[in-house]
């Protein structure tokens, strides 16, 4: 038993540190091709700041746009994080481990770019510094300044913390034949861990604390805003079910997040062993939870003010459900809640391609869903006037372009620079189970893990079952 | 530094000196003239006892305006666009497309339509006030919303905010006649428009302590418009004086989207014209303004890469 548990830490660490040691030809070139779009977006921004906001399709009328909707999308994936792994560990869902890690790497990267966006929609930028020297607390504005800051702040930490025992694990195995400067930086990331049990205490303690403050910010963040729509007197803005809309949204849109990524590390970093099955199902089951909530939402949000049929809602619920923006309106309720839902309750099909259509399309979809929120609400005349038009430029889709490249990159920068799956927590789960665990199984019988995995579940069930009878 | 300081001083004081003695010199000019003409000509019974303070310029003020939409006809009857936008525009020079008063069309249930004229209302409880982050937008001590360009971020969230789309944005450098640059700005009087900021309707704030009538109330052939101070409780389009709350009161005043409880300091009396015979369902074109010079205005956009036209 002990030598099999050695040999399965030893494989962890070489198939999860292996990404960080080697660096292949496809990474590069698709780094450069990221680094081109992010550039031709940073063209996009110089051009805007040379003539102005006019560079873009908004105008007097509905005078915000993309950057808003990618600001709520991105705020919202940012959800994915933080909030579900500091739930799970809250709630000690064992499962969880290999997935946090990469959840609070969405969360930081998906915060860091969407907190630029309101930033690239000032007509002002060089004036931003007044946000803080003469920010008024009576704006949501500062109030999302304030809740994003922090919720940055806190993942990072929360980032930081169970990263610990993996840098240390680097300086100590990469660092000694690579250069003196990436052997500084793990060193100083380390922080003297030696990985003593008064160590362990402590950081234990520390991230329960971090996992429990986390989770209040993380609600706060969305709910704010949400509140810079729902503080003014618009045609489906002005709700007081906006806050807790968001929130479910952004967790729906962010769990659908992380399997996509999982499901993308997991191909290409050989991490079948540790991202099995039983991650896809059960975060997919958890996504069909939010995707219920949200539709909930959705429908009393739009019942209510479909029946009572104030002028402008009326005007908002036209253009919605049949007008200019039906479109788009109908695709969110088609590909991003019924399709999936069928999806995961129909359970037909291998599980990982199904959860990944569901998850690509809920994310697509919410994306759609946000501007159908964003839009429209600004098109309805509130004088006596016609409908007002928006049309995109391609200075704004090539900036939006250049933020979700921008997305990726970072993320994929990362990868290179930590570990994608906690070591030494799965290291622990493994020391902890007592059961034969997959990764042995592997070994000894050369099957694929999720046959082994069906298999287990299978035997688990019976083993249920047998008890109960007894 | 102390020397520095001291020098600095002196010339801020040679600087307010010089403001002080051209502002005497403004003020020396008689004050309130129109409200004193309108009064010595005794157009209106109801002129009030109690003489207005003599030296009105230093007093707090409540202004508001009252529109009579009994009077107003959309200017169909001189066929010309209408004049209160048209006295506005040219004497702020607005970039073309921003009507800061601007005159709706509004339809009635029985098929007809009568006209609106809508500046910003400077509403007591103003949105736009409460969510600007940094305070460009504020009330000012005689209650108007004023802007301060050099503070404005541009974020737009107060255009977000307004529920009477009265706000405007200066998306892009606005195309503006030559005499616009010789213009001294301030939040009271904001030309020339700046770029990347929110500007409106502020009242003609720099004109009201000087006694003057705002561009667009004495713009008005038809005298509909009337500016008025709650605090005199008089009000004057320029040829007659009211008792401005007895006037609200007789005349069924009512402000424009009342429910919203944003207290616009803008009155209108139901009308659609009648004063000058204009009947809902009269047929004369309204005339939609224009800018005598010129331009695009906000409206090219931009062309697919590469650059298909140079935005202004
Ligand atoms: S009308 Fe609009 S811009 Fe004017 S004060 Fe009211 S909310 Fe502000
Ligand atoms: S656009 Fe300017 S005035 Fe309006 S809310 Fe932003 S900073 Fe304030
Ligand atoms: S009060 Fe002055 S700024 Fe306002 S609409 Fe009239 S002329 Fe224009």
């Amino acid at each position: 038993m002990r030598t099999r548990a050695e040999s399965y830490e030893q494989r962890l660490e070489r198939v999860v540190l292996n990404p960080l040691s080697q660096t292949t030809r496809g990474y590069k070139l698709f780094v450069l091709s990221l680094l081109a779009v992010v550039g031709w977006g940073l063209y996009a921004y110089y051009i805007q700041l040379r003539y102005g906001l006019g560079a873009t399709g908004m105008r007097d009328v509905v005078m915000w746009g993309l950057y808003l909707v990618n600001f709520v999308f991105f705020i919202g994936i940012s959800h994915a994080g933080t909030l579900i792994s500091a739930i799970l560990r809250v709630t000690q869902a064992g499962w969880r481990t290999p997935v946090t890690r990469m959840a609070e790497l969405i969360t930081v990267v998906a915060i860091s770019i969407g907190a630029l966006m309101p930033l690239i929609d000032l007509g002002r930028p060089e004036r931003v510094w007044e946000l803080i020297a003469f920010g008024r607390f009576q704006s949501p504005l500062l109030w999302d300044i304030v809740s994003i800051t922090s919720y940055l702040t806190g993942s990072l930490i929360y980032l930081y913390l169970p990263t610990i025992p993996d840098f240390a694990l680097m300086r100590d195995r990469l660092g000694y034949y690579a250069n003196p400067v990436k052997r500084l930086i793990y060193t100083v990331l380390a922080v003297g861990w030696r990985g003593t049990p008064e160590q362990h205490r402590r950081l234990e303690k520390a991230i329960g604390i971090m996992a429990i403050t986390i989770i209040p910010i993380a609600i706060s963040v969305h709910t704010v805003v949400s509140y810079v729509f729902s503080m003014t007197l618009r045609p489906g803005w002005n709700s007081t079910v906006f806050g807790i809309y968001f929130v479910i949204g952004a967790i729906f849109s962010g769990i659908a997040s992380i399997l996509i990524v999982m499901a993308i590390f997991r191909k290409f970093y050989h991490l079948e062993e540790y991202l099995t099955e039983r991650h896809f199902r059960n975060l997919g089951y958890l996504m069909l939870v939010a995707l219920f909530i949200y539709l909930y939402l959705t429908f009393g949000e739009y019942l209510t003010v479909a029946y009572k049929m104030q002028v402008e809602e009326k005007h908002l619920l036209e253009t919605l459900f049949v007008g200019s923006n039906a479109l788009w309106f109908w695709f969110f309720v088609i590909a991003g809640l019924v399709i999936p839902a069928l999806i995961i309750i129909l359970r037909k099909g291998p599980v990982i391609p199904r959860m990944v259509i569901a998850a690509v399309l809920i994310n697509i979809a919410m994306w759609i869903k946000r501007f159908a929120i964003v839009i429209p609400s600004l098109q309805v005349p509130l004088m006596p006037f016609d409908f007002g038009a928006y049309y995109p430029t391609w200075v704004e889709w090539s900036i939006t372009a250049g933020a979700f490249a921008g997305f990726i990159l970072i993320f994929a920068i990362f990868a290179k620079l930590v570990p994608l799956i906690s070591i030494w927590e799965v290291a622990e789960g493994a020391r902890e189970t007592p059961q034969p665990r997959v990764a042995t199984l592997v070994e000894q019988s050369g099957m694929k893990p999720e046959e082994i995995e069906a298999l287990l579940s299978k035997a688990v069930a019976e083993k249920g079952r047998s008890r109960v009878e007894q | 530094m102390q020397e520095k300081e001291k020098g600095l001083n002196r010339r801020q004081f040679i600087k307010w000196s010089v403001g002080a003695v051209g502002l005497a010199a403004a003020l020396t000019t008689p004050l309130l003239p129109v409200i004193n003409q309108a009064r010595s000509a005794g157009s209106s019974p109801e002129t009030p006892a109690k003489e207005a303070p003599a030296q009105p310029d230093k007093k707090k003020r409540a202004w508001c305006m009252i529109i009579d939409l009994k009077k107003c006809e959309g200017c169909v009857t001189i066929g010309a666009p209408p004049q209160c936008t048209m006295a506005c525009i040219n004497g702020h020079f607005t970039p073309k497309g921003q009507q800061w008063i601007q005159v709706f069309q509004v339809e009635l249930s029985n098929g007809g339509k009568f006209f609106m004229p809508t500046p910003c209302y400077q509403c007591e409880n103003a949105p736009c006030v409460n969510v600007c982050p940094v305070a460009a937008t504020y009330h000012n001590e005689d209650g108007l919303v004023l802007i301060d360009h050099d503070r404005c971020i541009g974020c737009r969230f107060c255009m977000a905010a307004c529920p009477y789309q009265r706000r405007f944005f200066n998306w892009t450098v606005p195309e503006l006649p030559p005499e616009a640059a010789f213009a001294e700005y301030s939040p009271l009087y904001p030309v020339p428009a700046r770029k990347g900021t929110v500007i409106k309707c502020m009242f003609c704030g720099h004109l009201l302590h000087d006694g003057k009538l705002p561009l667009c109330v004495a713009g008005c052939p038809m005298k509909a418009l009337y500016m008025g101070d709650f605090d005199s409780d008089m009000a004057t389009n320029g040829a007659e004086v009211v008792p401005l709350r007895q006037f609200l009161k007789e005349n069924d005043a009512y402000r424009y989207k009342e429910a919203l409880g944003t207290q616009p300091r803008v009155w209108y009396l139901p009308g659609h014209g009648q004063a000058f015979g204009r009947t809902t369902d009269d047929p004369r074109e309204f005339k939609t303004p224009v800018w005598s010079w010129g331009g695009d205005g906000f409206e090219p956009r931009p062309g697919i890469w590469p650059w298909g036209k140079e935005i202004k």
